[in-house]
């Protein structure tokens, strides 16, 4: 360890500061180790190959991947509109955009219940004039995610906005362009890697979504029980085969998220 | 047939009236049950105290807290702590050397995770039963009066995970008549089901009698036959690691007192 061969700027690395880092790190990979040191190894190729888990791996990416749709659509010009538009009350606005990334998520799935649900407040009208009910649907995990995903991509994107010079949109609407316009072609590709961003995180964060999931679309295999929800009722008879499936889902995190953030996150 | 809607009736009053019974009398009143795990009965009299730690299955929170305030003002000087919980981690907690005097499970299954650790002392004895009933909306305006009419698709029924006791027990029922049931979640628990019929998001869900009694006026209970076939058992015992021996013995004597199972019964509960 000596200081000469390291590149300039991490010389030196203090002590009270490489003692609290490293345990901070052995306390975020301990458990994901101790995961892999219990896994079942031998009955693991049984484990994975059934059925139930395909179909709940299968429903989770689908769900987090239409969740994170869901999200890029309504959450992109809801980042615009915290970050370039001036209106009164925005502070707040945006302090309860973010209120989904601090609650806790099975709070949030009794909200979607009160809200969405068949005697929900918005959700019994849409019973009534439109026979539709989300509650124990797969919509009904989509929508749970993609409430708790979405201030993810939000959050993400409303930084990378103004982060961005708003200059270049001014050139654009002096050029004559409408404001959508230069949004469109000035704006979107400018903050491209922001977007990319987040919604690599909104995504990761809706595969693992677990309380609101729960709560407000229900556990049925193949159509509402994703994997955290397949791992939770495992966890109640069969240990071994809930650490088969966590490994499952942690790898296909570790994964995404590797293999995107050399790519977008550090992009910028 | 067997149809036997019944109305939920709160009956605070009989377990009020189990526990004037229990003030009025001494819990030395009990020694009439088996004499081999009642022994503290005899010494019943004589001075109990210090805590009694009681880890209870979640079913029997509020049966239970009346149980340790009647045995707190029979016996001045004591105190009785509960923990209620998942049967399943409670046996757990046991297991990993949590400090409890007693230990009341909801099933066999759970209770065998304790005495395989060899953390009992003694044999389990079954001290209530739980039987299945069908929670609807208030009024039941789907017009649920068997298990089979849980079938009919349109409506929304929720049963428990078939990993936790309350689902295993009604797959147990559902086998037994053949009845193909395609419900719209399987919850996590007992309460989660029940909570989705409280909601109104769901029509029915098959939970325990003392759920449904425990919801008053938010769901409707429809008892059925083939529940009959599917009864769990609660069985209670001391645990090895009990630093208050007598006590302990005491509030167990108590809870298979007559005058604990008034209390019990009245939240619902069947006798063994």
């Amino acid at each position: 360890m000596t200081p000469t061969d390291r590149a300039d700027g991490s010389r030196g690395v203090p002590l009270p500061l490489l003692v609290p880092a490293l345990i901070g790190l052995a306390f975020l990979i301990v458990p994901l180790v101790a995961l892999l040191v219990r896994a079942p190894w031998r009955s693991m190729p049984g484990q994975l190959t059934s059925a139930d888990v395909w179909q709940a791996l299968q429903l989770s990416l689908l769900c987090a991947t239409a969740a994170t749709a869901v999200s890029l659509v309504l959450g992109v010009p809801l980042a615009w509109l915290l970050a370039r538009v001036e209106f009164p009350g925005r502070g707040l606005v945006r302090a309860l955009v973010t209120l989904p990334l601090v609650l806790p998520p099975v709070v949030g799935g009794v909200a979607l219940l009160m809200a969405l649900g068949r005697n929900g407040v918005v959700g019994k009208w849409l019973d009534t004039w439109f026979g539709i009910t989300l509650p124990f649907t797969t919509t009904g995990v989509v929508i749970a995610e993609a409430f708790v995903a979405m201030p993810f991509l939000v959050i993400s994107v409303e930084g990378t906005l103004r982060a961005a010079d708003p200059r270049y949109e001014e050139a654009a609407a002096t050029l004559g362009a409408s404001r959508f316009t230069a949004f469109r072609r000035v704006t979107l590709p400018l903050i491209a890697p922001g977007i990319a961003a987040g919604a690599v995180l909104a995504w990761a964060r809706a595969l693992g979504e677990f309380g609101a999931t729960i709560t407000f679309a229900g556990n049925f295999p193949g159509r509402t029980q994703t994997m955290p929800l397949a791992v939770y009722l495992a966890l109640q008879s069969d240990p071994e085969a809930a650490i088969a499936l966590s490994l499952v889902l942690l790898a296909v995190s570790v994964a995404v998220l590797a293999g995107l953030r050399d790519r977008w996150m550090t992009a910028r | 047939m067997t149809r036997t809607v019944r109305r939920n009736r709160r009956s605070l009053s009989a377990a009020g009236a189990g526990v004037a019974a229990l003030l009025a009398l001494s819990a030395c009143s009990s020694s009439d049950s088996d004499s081999s795990s009642t022994k503290a009965d005899s010494s019943a009299s004589d001075k109990l105290s210090g805590t009694v730690t009681v880890f209870a299955a979640a079913s029997l929170k509020e049966s239970f807290t009346t149980l340790g305030k009647a045995f707190e003002k029979a016996h001045p000087g004591t105190k009785v702590t509960f923990s209620f919980g998942g049967s399943d981690s409670l046996a757990a907690s046991i297991t990993g050397g949590a400090p409890a005097d007693v230990f009341a499970s909801a099933s066999p299954k759970t209770m065998k995770i304790v005495t395989d650790a060899g953390d009992a002392t003694g044999t389990p004895v079954t001290f209530v039963r739980n039987q299945l009933e069908i929670a609807t909306l208030p009024g039941n305006p789907g017009k649920v009066a068997s298990l089979k009419d849980l079938t009919n698709p349109d409506l929304k029924v929720v049963l428990c995970d078939k990993e936790v006791p309350c689902g295993a027990a009604a797959q147990k029922a559902l086998d037994a008549s053949s009845l193909k049931l395609t419900p719209v979640s399987y919850e996590q628990d007992v309460k989660a089901a029940l909570t989705k019929v409280e909601l109104k998001e769901a029509d029915a869900a098959v939970v325990y009698k003392t759920d449904v009694h425990a919801a008053g006026d938010k769901v409707e209970g429809v008892e059925f036959p083939e529940s009959a076939g599917a009864i769990n058992d609660y069985p209670i015992t001391l645990l090895k690691g009990t630093r208050n021996t007598d006590a302990a013995k005491a509030f167990v004597a108590l809870v298979r007192s007559a005058d604990g199972q008034k209390v019990l019964t009245g939240a619902g509960f069947l006798k063994p």
